[in-house]
C-alpha cells in the first residue's frame, strides 16, 4: 500500500511465477453454495522446505497485496509488499523457514477471480464469478498445503485481511497451525468499516466502464471508480497525526492556492498517484469480490455468535500485535481476539505497538515489531525442535 | 525499608521471592504470572520447571520485552481481565509484589482462586522493624527500598503487613498451605499462625493459597 509509480509498460511485462490447478477431483465448496473447480492457485515460495516438512509458514496477504512477499514485483518491479519482513536474516527468515504466499481466490495475480476466463463460457468470469469469503480462501490455501505435502504449518500469519485468514486458519484447521500470529485485524468486520468498503464498491460500480462487470470484454477499464476506491481505502491505512506530519497543508509545486480543482496540495497529489498506480496493477472486479468477502468476516458467527468457541482446545500458541494509531483495526478488536483466547486459557501473546503510522503500520519499518515477533518464533520453535532460542 | 513492589528494579534472576516461588510449583504444571513485569520470573520457571507459563502484564515495555525472550505474555490489567479467565484453568496464579498496588485486594484474590486450582502470593512487609522504626522516629513514610520513591511517587496505594494479608485470608476463608518470610539477608524461614516474629523480620513473605480453608 506504498506508492507504487509504474508505467503503463510495466503492466505488460509477463508474470512470472508458480501455480496449481486444484480442486479437479474434489471441487473447492464455496460458502455460497457454489462447487468451485478445478481452479488455480497462483503462488510464490521463499526458502527451503526442511526434510521434516515442519518450517513451513503461510504468509496471507491483505485486499490489494498479491503472493510477491519479496521483489521484484512482475508488474510494477517494485519491492515486494512485505519485503521488511520476509528475507534472509529477516523476521520470518528465509534462511530458516519456507515462506509461501498465494494470490486469494478472488484475486487478479493468476489465482481464479472475476478476470480470469471461465471455462464454461470461454468469456471472463465477470460477475459471474462465485462471491468468496475469507473461510473459502482458507480452504484454498489448504488445499494447496495438500498439494506441497505440508501436513502442518509451523506459523500461519498475516495483516489485515491477511490476519484474518490466520484466525480462520485455526478456526478452521487448528492441528496444522503450530503457531498464528494475526496482525492489526479483527475476527470480524465493524459496521464502520463496512461503511467505507461500500463506498469503494459504489465507486466502481458508478464508474460508466463498469458495465455491470463486463469491462474487460468491452476493452475498457473502470480506472477512475477504482481510483476513488483506492484514494477513500488508503486514508484509512494511515492516521491523521501520519497525513499531518507527510503533508500538513502544504502545497503542490506552487506558493499559492489556484481557485480551482485542480491538485493544490500535497496531499491530493498523493492521493491521485496513489490511486493511479493501483488500477495500473488491480482489477475491479477484484476489488468488489475481496472486500465484500472482508465485510462477510465474523468468526464467531460461526460459533454461536461465541468468538471464544472457535478456539476451545485449540493448542496453536497466537501472538497478536496491534498499533496504536491504527483507526481500522483499532487495538480494541484485536484486543477482543486476545480475550476470546484467554476465555479458553490458549497460549496467547499480545503486544500493542506504539506507532503513528496507522494500519499500515504491519508493512513498514516497526523495530518493535520485528523484535517481538521474533522472540515469539524463536521461542516457538525451540520447542517445536525447530533450532533453539 | 520494604514498602512497596519490586518489580522493574528487581526482575533479576536471582529475587528471593522468585526463587520461593520456583520451589512451590510442580514441575511441568500450568501458570499464569500476574503482573509478570519483563517475564524473569516466568523464563525461570519454564527453564527450571518445565512450566506452561502466561503472563499478564499492564506495563507494554514489560510485556514486549516478555515476547521477546518467547515467553507468552499479554498486556492487560489484573483488576479487569481476570475475568476473561475460565474457572481453574491453571494449576498456579502468581501474584509477585503486586498486590500493594491494586485497588481491589480483596476482589483480585477471589479471583486468583477462581482461575487457578493454587494462588502463590507474594508481598513486601510494611510491617518490617525498619519501616516501623522510620515512622516512630522520622514521622515520615518509608521509602520504597532501593527505589527512593517517595509516597506520592510509589504504585504502592494500599501497603499491608504480613498480618494484615493472613487477617484478610481468614476473612475470605481462604486456606494458606505454606508461609514462608525473607528477612533482609535472604535468610528464609517458614512461620505460622499471624507470624509476630516474621511481621518484624520479615521484608517479605510468600504465601501458597487454596480456596479451601485450613
Amino acid at each position: 500500500m506504498t506508492a507504487m509509480p509504474e508505467s503503463h509498460a510495466a503492466a505488460e511485462r509477463v508474470q512470472t511465477g508458480l501455480s496449481v490447478e486444484l480442486g479437479r477431483e474434489t471441487p473447492l465448496q464455496l460458502d455460497c453454495g457454489v462447487s468451485l473447480g478445478p481452479f488455480t492457485l497462483a503462488y510464490q515460495t521463499y526458502g527451503t522446505l526442511n526434510e521434516e516438512r515442519s518450517n513451513a509458514v503461510l504468509v496471507c496477504h491483505a485486499l490489494t497485496g498479491d503472493q510477491f512477499v519479496v521483489g521484484p514485483h512482475p508488474l510494477t518491479g517494485r519491492p515486494g509488499w512485505w519485503e521488511q519482513m520476509v528475507g534472509p536474516g529477516k523476521t520470518f527468515d528465509t534462511d530458516r523457514y519456507f515462506v509461501i504466499c498465494s494470490n486469494t481466490l478472488g484475486g487478479c495475480m493468476g489465482t481464479s477471480g472475476p478476470k480470469e476466463i471461465n471455462p464454461a463460457t470461454g468469456r471472463p468470469w465477470g460477475l459471474d464469478f462465485p462471491v468468496i469469503t475469507i473461510r473459502d480462501m482458507v480452504k484454498a490455501q489448504a488445499m494447496l498445503l495438500d498439494h506441497l505435502g505440508i501436513e502442518q504449518l509451523f506459523c500461519v500469519s498475516g495483516g489485515s485481511m491477511g490476519g484474518m485468514q490466520a484466525l480462520q486458519w485455526v478456526a478452521s484447521y487448528p492441528e496444522r497451525c503450530y503457531t498464528a500470529v494475526p496482525i492489526a485485524c479483527a475476527a470480524k468486520h465493524s459496521a464502520q468499516n463496512i461503511a467505507l468498503n461500500e463506498v469503494g464498491r459504489q465507486a466502481i460500480m458508478a464508474d460508466p466502464d463498469w458495465r455491470e462487470g463486463r469491462y474487460q470484454e468491452d476493452g475498457v477499464n473502470p480506472e477512475g471508480g477504482l481510483a476513488v476506491a483506492r484514494m477513500a481505502a488508503h486514508i484509512t491505512y494511515l492516521s491523521e497525526s501520519a497525513l499531518q506530519r507527510k503533508f500538513g497543508r502544504a502545497l503542490q509545486d506552487r506558493s499559492n492556492v489556484t481557485y480551482g480543482f485542480d491538485a493544490d496540495f500535497q496531499v491530493e497529489s498523493y492521493l491521485r498517484h496513489q490511486g493511479q498506480a493501483f488500477v495500473e496493477r488491480f482489477d475491479a472486479n477484484s476489488y468488489l469480490y475481496i472486500t465484500r468477502a472482508i465485510d462477510y468476516f465474523d468468526l464467531a458467527a460461526d460459533y454461536d455468535g461465541v468468538l471464544a468457541n472457535a478456539f476451545r482446545g485449540v493448542e496453536t500458541r497466537f501472538c497478536v500485535i496491534s498499533f496504536t494509531s491504527d483507526w481500522l483495526y483499532p487495538t480494541s478488536e484485536n484486543r477482543a481476539i486476545v480475550r476470546a483466547l484467554a476465555a479458553v486459557a490458549a497460549n496467547v501473546s499480545f503486544v500493542e505497538v506504539v506507532s503513528d503510522k496507522g494500519h499500515d503500520a504491519f508493512l513498514l519499518d516497526e523495530p518493535d515489531m520485528f523484535e517481538t515477533l521474533r522472540g515469539f518464533l524463536s521461542g516457538a520453535a525451540a520447542r517445536c525442535g525447530l533450532g533453539s532460542l | 525499608m520494604n514498602a512497596g513492589p519490586q518489580r522493574r528494579d528487581m526482575r533479576q534472576s536471582a529475587r528471593p521471592d522468585h526463587r520461593l516461588i520456583a520451589e512451590l510449583v510442580e514441575p511441568g504444571s500450568r501458570l499464569l504470572d500476574i503482573g509478570c513485569g519483563d517475564g524473569a520470573l516466568l523464563e525461570l520457571l519454564a527453564r527450571e520447571k518445565n512450566v506452561d507459563g502466561r503472563g499478564i502484564e499492564i506495563s507494554q515495555e514489560g510485556v514486549n520485552a516478555s515476547v521477546r525472550r518467547g515467553l507468552s505474555v499479554i498486556q492487560g490489567d489484573a483488576e479487569t481481565d481476570l475475568a476473561d479467565y475460565p474457572d481453574a484453568a491453571f494449576d498456579y496464579v502468581v501474584l509477585s509484589q503486586t498486590l500493594p498496588a491494586i485497588r481491589d485486594p480483596k476482589g483480585v484474590l477471589l479471583e486468583l482462586l477462581r482461575i487457578g486450582r493454587s494462588a502463590i502470593v507474594s508481598i513486601p512487609n510494611f510491617g518490617h522493624w525498619r519501616n516501623r522504626l522510620h515512622l516512630l522516629t522520622r514521622g515520615r513514610m518509608p521509602a520504597r527500598a532501593g527505589s527512593g520513591e517517595l509516597w506520592y511517587e510509589t504504585p504502592v496505594i494500599r501497603p499491608c503487613t504480613i498480618k494484615d494479608f493472613v487477617m484478610l485470608c481468614r476473612e475470605l476463608d481462604i486456606g494458606i498451605e505454606r508461609r514462608t518470610q525473607v528477612d533482609s539477608r535472604g535468610r528464609v524461614r517458614h512461620f505460622s499462625g499471624t507470624g509476630r516474629f516474621a511481621n518484624l523480620f520479615g521484608e517479605q513473605a510468600v504465601f501458597l493459597l487454596s480456596s479451601e480453608r485450613r
